[in-house]
């Protein structure tokens, strides 16, 4: 242990130099992205700050095939560790998660694409053929998070504080060959909330991403070693922990090795459960996707309470065997705002996520009587 | 055991209800304003939408407790949402203590006004509508809030809802009055809610006009709900909501509905020509769910309902579905009409002991001239009759409800 954290100063030594120091603004909202020091643009790269960490999920969320790019940073303390829950961040942490695309074609005409990785690699990540969308900062002040939306600039240099959202025109071209319009909308503050809020009764923001079965995979940016297992040497976290063999793991939904209950439960767990959850703004539905929900409250044969068009003019949410019946797949395909699921983050289809949740339904036995 | 006779009534579109709309070129800088607005509101604040009509390209949201948002007049101050790209409804509010008055929200993708988790709340003169009449690519509800306690909504003015004009789901402690509620699937819709006055309300041209219904999987079961000095006709639209929601299995011509509810009270009403029956008592299991897909603590039996001292008249005469105009013709003739109430006949079989409830304390019906017929549906219509005798009881009034805090008069 001892060995790994000595590696690891030695690692983080290493990185970030001459950009912007990170800094943590307790009441004001600086206009600009650059003035929190979590992220700098210039000559085609993007550079973390000095002791940002990057880090990144089993199962992301899907917002229209945007990658992301997630850090997170904790000027004193560390995160204290939860088994289910989002860990406990101190006052002061910085999460980002910046959104961009490869671009389609030469140049920038809001023509985009997806397939592939792209990240980080020693802090840095190269901007060519890539565009920046916009950077959602998470931040713990003294009375709670606080959410707050930056969009990139034309010039690609800085991103600019927009706290009503905007919407942002883009084509998207699909790999095999199709292009549709799509709205990708940045959300205002409040909207932030919609999803950040996960308990709805106590309306308190809190991250998503960052709980121990999502954080529980290999490193991507240090493959040596766990990520909740970094995250420790790092001193990001702290608590009741060992190592990530003891903790909760949610699947890679794209990992064929691992069983199709896992990889969908995963997908709706990150996708689905911050709202779907029993205290969630969701549980007015009375439909839980939480990794330990089943039977009518997971959907099967569970009949839609207020779904109005949501409900494509199928009777249940799910039909075992019978995808092309489940409410749950239609609220995945389409993309009438009045219908879709999310409700909020997604113009378009993610049609590898739909058709994992088709083929998990697919394989349910059973019927509705 | 499940039924879907009510599922039989017809899904399709109505070809009705369309007009030309001639207005004023939409005002789209509006909708930064007023975001910004609402983000930076504080408690206690007024935030007034000027005259005009204004677009809106996404939803926009109050999370501030304390606020008034009030308009010029439900003609006067219009948020349009007919070029609407993203959100799932037009406002939706996360707040308490708050009043939204004297504005209109058109043609919203999804719902018009949502309100979820919050206390002590005013919606009053707010018009909800989607301007090409009832179609089914309308939004779901017009003024919805769910899982709220004490509030009040009155003399708003709902239409064309592929859902309900005017819905409460989940709350407690509610006051719905002197509201018009037109050419929506279901006009007024109280579901899974505790403590309900429904007053002086106008409910005509829906499919279904006023309902009272539970349904699963929610954590609280409605019951305790008062319908009262309503006027309920000609709700003779034919349903336009999508397949598989619970209102799509409301039959055209349904006056007041209970659906597996306990404890309603329908008195001093005036409910005419509405086509199916002017007051239908039924059980889920008539309106197609799957018992596989209901939480086992469900009780999907009505109890406790009574009705009397209402005006009803000319109701029953066309109804919708096969099923229910078979039966008509059976027992009444061509020329003939369904009785003023029209009861399922589901009962717990098993409610005390191995033993149902009697009949006078599942269904009370004191209204004069008024006729029941238990169309047996348990039993797949074999033997619907008149049931009137049976009836022929009293269950104790509930009690008037009383807003408490800064709703109080």
């Amino acid at each position: 242990m001892r060995k790994l954290a000595t590696l690891l100063v030695l690692l983080l030594a290493a990185c970030g130099s001459e950009e912007t120091s990170p800094t943590f603004h307790s009441d004001s909202n600086p206009q600009r992205l650059s003035d929190w020091g979590m992220l700098s643009a210039s000559q085609g790269a993007l550079q973390l700050g000095e002791g940002v960490t990057p880090y990144d999920l089993a199962t992301p969320l899907f917002t229209d095939y945007a990658l992301k790019l997630r850090t997170v940073w904790i000027p004193q303390g560390a995160a204290t560790y939860t088994a289910n829950d989002a860990f406990d961040f101190p006052i002061g942490t910085i999460l980002t998660k910046t959104f961009f695309y490869p671009i389609k074609g030469d140049a920038w005409t809001g023509a985009v694409t997806y397939g592939g990785e792209h990240t980080v690699k020693k802090d840095v990540m190269t901007l060519d053929g890539y565009r920046l969308m916009e950077t959602r900062l998470l931040v713990r002040r003294e009375a709670g998070w606080d959410a707050l939306p930056y969009i990139w600039n034309e010039d690609q240099t800085d991103a600019v504080l927009k706290r009503t959202g905007a919407v942002i025109p883009l084509t998207l071209h699909r790999p095999d060959g199709r292009a549709e319009d799509f709205a990708y909308v940045v959300p205002n503050a409040n909207q932030c909330a919609a999803c950040h809020a996960t308990n709805a009764n106590t309306k308190e923001i809190a991250p998503i991403g960052p709980k121990a079965r999502h954080l529980n995979k290999r490193s991507t940016f240090s493959p040596a070693f766990n990520q909740l297992d970094y995250w420790v040497a790092a001193g990001l976290l702290t608590g009741d922990f060992s190592d990530g063999t003891t903790a909760q793991q949610s699947a890679d939904w794209t990992d064929k090795s691992l069983s199709l209950e896992a990889r969908a439960r995963a997908y709706l767990d990150i996708n689905c459960s911050h709202c779907h959850n029993p205290g969630g703004a969701a549980d007015t539905s009375g439909l839980n996707l939480e990794p330990d929900a089943s039977g009518p409250a997971l959907g099967r044969c569970k009949s839609p309470i207020a779904a109005g068009s949501g409900s494509g003019g199928r009777a249940f949410d799910i039909v075992p065997g019978h995808p092309e019946q489940s409410i749950t797949v239609f609220r995945m395909q389409t993309t009438d705002p009045g219908a879709m699921m999310p409700e909020l983050g997604r113009a378009v289809a993610h049609d590898e996520g739909v058709a994992l949740i088709a083929e998990w339904i697919a394989e349910m036995e059973g019927a509705c009587g | 055991m499940r039924l879907a006779i009510f599922a039989a009534a017809a899904l399709m579109l109505a070809a009705c209800g369309e007009k030309a709309t001639t207005s004023a070129p939409a005002d789209a800088s509006y909708q930064e304003t007023l975001m910004t607005q609402l983000l930076d509101a504080q408690p206690g604040d007024v935030i007034e939408i000027p005259t005009g009509t204004f677009s809106f390209d996404r939803s926009f949201s109050l999370a501030v407790n304390g606020v008034t948002i009030r308009g010029q007049g439900m003609d006067k101050s219009i948020l349009s949402f007919k070029n609407q790209v993203a959100g799932a409804e037009g406002l939706i509010v996360t707040a308490s203590d708050f009043t939204i008055e004297d504005l209109a929200i058109e043609d919203t993708k999804g719902d018009a006004l949502k309100i979820t988790k919050g206390e002590n709340i005013i919606i009053r003169r707010v018009r909800t509508e989607w301007t090409g009449g009832p179609k089914t690519s309308n939004g779901a509800y017009g003024i919805y809030p769910v899982q709220t306690k004490n509030v009040l909504m009155e003399e708003n003015v709902a239409i064309a809802a592929a859902d309900a004009g005017l819905y409460i789901g989940q709350s407690q402690n509610v006051v719905v009055r002197n509201n018009r509620a037109e050419y929506n699937v279901a006009g007024i819709e109280i579901e899974n809610t505790l403590d309900a006055d429904v007053y002086g309300n106008v409910a005509t041209n829906n499919t279904g006009g006023i309902l009272v219904f539970n349904m699963p999987n929610l954590k609280q079961p409605g019951a305790r709900s008062r319908v009262f000095d309503n006027d309920v006709f000609n709700n003779n639209t034919k349903n336009f909501g999508h397949k598989g929601t619970p209102v799509a299995s409301i039959p055209a011509g349904s006056g007041v509905v209970v659906n597996s509810n306990d404890q309603v009270e329908i008195f001093g009403n005036r409910i005419n020509g509405n086509k199916t029956a002017n007051i239908i008592v039924a059980s889920v299991y008539s309106s197609g769910l799957s018992q596989d897909g209901m939480s086992a603590d469900f009780d999907p039996y009505p109890e406790g309902i009574y009705i009397y001292d209402n005006e009803m008249g000319d109701g029953g005469k066309n109804p919708d579905g096969l099923d229910l105009q078979a039966l008509k013709i059976a027992l009444f003739g061509p020329m003939g009409a369904l009785p003023d109430v029209l009861w399922d006949g589901f009962v717990n079989p098993d409610k005390h002991d191995g033993a149902a409830l009697p009949l006078s304390e599942i269904l009370c019906v004191q209204n004069d001239g008024a006729e029941i017929i238990n169309i047996d549906g348990p039993n797949g219509f074999k033997n619907p009759h008149l049931a009137a005798g049976e009836h022929d009881c009293a269950l104790e009034k509930l009690a008037p409800i009383t807003l408490t805090g800064p709703l109080a008069e």
